[in-house]
């Protein structure tokens, strides 16, 4: 204890007590005021955390109101370019199979024709009527009835014997015809067949758009469930954000691999052209410049997609006309395989110095150089690395159009998240400071409690008075 | 506008980030002084180690020397070999058997020296690295440190070795030394007090196994 604040500094203990009795005094005058500023303190506090609170939770609940809007728009952009992606198969197919229906239409109906007409020519030609035979057998009674020898019976049998010929003739000319008739019909075989494997085709087709069109039902089902903006759909679509950000973070990750890969082939070789002294910050100058290359062939490889609208990042592209794209398709192919073809030189070029230096530090060890045998098979590999790389550097902007698109949901998400735990905690606080200024104000009381008692029991008494005088006033009255 | 504004000063603060101005310019210089004194001459096979290995260390664009040490070693004609090797690896590994051949040449052919100029030594490589303006640079004395100078020749004098680090390698014990080490201790304390008097940094290095994480090149 400083000795200024001892009464008497030869006595300690004494002092100390004092200053005990003082400071509790004090204390307990001092109660009801230092009580109202814990409480006052606490309150304040506890206000200030629920007001911070609300604060947030209304930032939270804002934000998770325009992440369930991103949300479902994107879900039913999504749909919207897989619904239009279906029609585009439609109506390719229809192009493809039913647009050529009027020749096929034309085919089917003179394949029709040829049969109608095959089958008109093949209709039975009767055989000789029953008159000649009813003739024959009249002019045979007539020759028995005149004799053998009259004039008449040799007429008639000379009558007999043309009818004869004539029906011997046309039954030769109806065998000919059914011979025809079968050689028609035997035609028509080829034609049938041909006509049947058309059907066939057509069939094919239309069970094909048939199929497209049921899958284009379910898609219109649910571009109406989220556009009506119900709690499944929106499930559904966050649990698939989910799903694409951490498919394409992991895609992404792999990427990168790739990329430094593809940066560990080319940065030593651009020493060589760039120079390996100058520095820009804290990185060479030639790693810059190779950093630079695969991100010019990243984004090469975004442009080229996008030109093939298999990525929408850029909506100008987007909109340019087919004609644009195409062409801009192809200068970003051009750009890629001269950088694939630099990068393949370049790791050719990075193998020669990496043999270089190790011929190097042999001979600087004192040991004979000696170019190892099949040392081409790594210098080939790292060739072929270098230019394929780049390519498959070119599909990086598919996962990364997914991670954009869902990594705006999952931030929007997981800080909303953030948030809720935020002001939760922040409440907490609030409590906890609103119950410890409740337990100091008994601690308070726990330090005074001599004078409180003393003071609880003045209080008693004289209470206990005033209830003892009005009795006895109460019975003297009586 | 603001937003063009905020970008721009984003952009800045990125490129002076990633540029980040460092006072130190980048490089290593070394100057490798050879003693080729009497009593020292026969270590110059290890002297010649010592110097391959360097040159398997030193990166394109680092400078390197050898100057022998003798009677006078203040001198352009006591520099062996001096290069800054170019910025493409290439060359530089062409340079680097220039100068192992040129170093072979000179220890095959080396003659004991009568004096040992240490000092002169020590001058002559701080200048050529001031020069040269390395970021970083060391003198490495491959020697006994037993200063032996001519009739009339003054060295007795501070050095200016600011940011300068001497390293002294496989200094061998004498005579005297084995008789009483405290010289050899007296010695190099001698050496010690001029080098960070100079504003230098004094090492000794005798086990050459070390030197990688000595030189810390």
């Amino acid at each position: 204890m400083p000795t200024w604040l001892m009464i008497w500094p030869e006595n300690p203990a004494l002092s100390a007590a004092l200053l005990l009795v003082t400071l509790i005094l004090v204390l307990y005058g001092a109660r009801a005021p230092a009580h109202r500023g814990i409480q006052g303190v606490a309150r304040a506090i506890n206000q200030g955390c629920k007001r911070v609170a609300a604060a947030l939770r209304g930032v939270q609940e804002r934000l998770t109101d325009r992440t369930r809007e991103v949300l479902l728009s994107e879900g039913l952009e999504d749909t919207e370019r897989q619904i239009e992606q279906e029609f585009r198969r439609i109506s390719d197919a229809v192009d493809r199979d039913l647009g050529a229906y009027p020749v096929l239409h034309r085919k089917l109906a003179d394949q029709v024709a040829r049969i109608d007409e095959d089958y008109q020519r093949v209709t039975d030609t009767p055989p000789a009527p029953e008159s000649w035979t009813r003739t024959l057998q009249a002019a045979g009674e007539l020759v028995r009835q005149a004799g053998d020898q009259s004039a008449a019976a040799k007429a008639v049998d000379a009558l007999r014997t043309s009818i004869e010929d004539a029906h011997d003739q046309a039954m030769e000319s109806y065998r000919d015809t059914s011979r025809e008739r079968h050689e028609l019909l035997a035609r028509m075989v080829p034609a049938w067949r041909a006509m049947s494997s058309t059907l066939g085709r057509v069939e094919q087709s239309v069970a094909g758009i048939f199929e497209r069109a049921r899958h284009l039902d379910e898609l219109m089902d649910r571009y109406r469930e989220i556009a009506r903006e119900s709690n499944v759909a929106e499930r559904k679509l966050a649990t698939s954000t989910l799903t694409q950000f951490v498919t394409a973070s992991l895609v992404l990750v792999v990427a990168s691999l790739g990329g430094f890969i593809n940066f560990q082939l080319i940065a030593l070789p651009m020493s060589e052209m760039v120079g390996a002294t100058s520095r820009l910050g804290s990185m060479q100058t030639s790693d810059v410049a190779a950093l630079v290359i695969i991100l010019i062939e990243i984004t090469m490889g975004l442009f080229l997609m996008e030109s093939l609208r298999i990525t929408r990042l850029f909506p100008v592209i987007g909109r340019l006309d087919g004609r644009t794209r195409r062409q801009m398709a192809w200068a970003a192919f051009s750009i890629l395989f001269i950088l694939a073809g630099i990068e393949s030189s370049l790791a050719y070029m990075r193998d020669s110095l990496a043999a270089d230096r190790a011929a190097l530090t042999q001979q600087l060890a004192g040991s004979t150089v000696a170019r190892p045998e099949f040392m081409w098979i790594p210098a080939v590999g790292q060739m072929v690395m270098g230019f394929i790389l780049p390519f498959a550097l070119t599909f990086v902007a598919i996962p990364l159009e997914s991670f954009i698109h869902s990594g705006r949901i999952v931030l929007g998400q997981v800080t909303a998240g953030a948030l809720r735990a935020a002001a939760f905690t922040v409440e907490m606080i609030g409590f906890g400071a609103d119950h410890a200024g409740k337990a100091l104000n008994k601690l308070y009381d726990v330090v005074v409690f001599l004078p409180l008692k003393v003071e609880e029991l003045v209080l008693t008494g004289r209470e206990r008075r005033t209830r003892d005088v009005a009795a006895d006033r109460t019975t003297s009255t009586a | 506008m603001k937003r063009f504004n905020r970008l721009g000063s984003l952009v800045l603060a990125a490129v002076l980030a990633l540029t980040g101005c460092s006072s130190t310019p980048p490089g290593t210089g070394v100057f490798l002084l050879l003693d080729t004194s009497g009593t020292y001459a026969g270590e110059l096979d290890r002297a010649r180690s010592v110097i391959n290995y360097l040159l398997g260390t030193l990166d394109p664009g680092d400078s390197f020397g050898v100057a022998r040490i003798d009677g006078g070693s203040f001198s352009e004609k006591d520099i062996i070999m001096r290069v800054t090797f170019d910025s493409r690896p290439s060359v530089a590994n062409d340079q680097k058997r220039v100068f192992m051949e040129q170093v072979g040449a000179f220890t095959d052919t080396v003659t004991a020296a009568a004096h040992t100029d240490i000092t002169g030594g020590v001058l002559q490589a701080a200048e050529w690295l001031e020069e040269v303006g390395p970021g970083r640079r060391t003198v490495l004395i491959f020697s006994d440190m037993e200063e032996d100078l001519p009739e009339g020749f003054i060295r007795d004098f501070p050095m200016e070795l600011e940011g300068v680090r001497v390293i002294a390698l496989n200094v061998t014990k004498l005579r005297p030394d084995n008789v009483d080490p405290r010289v050899y201790a007296t010695r190099l304390d001698a050496w010690r007090d001029r080098v960070e008097a100079g504003g230098g940094e004094f090492t000794v290095i005798n086990d050459l196994e070390r030197l990688d994480v000595a030189l810390e090149l």
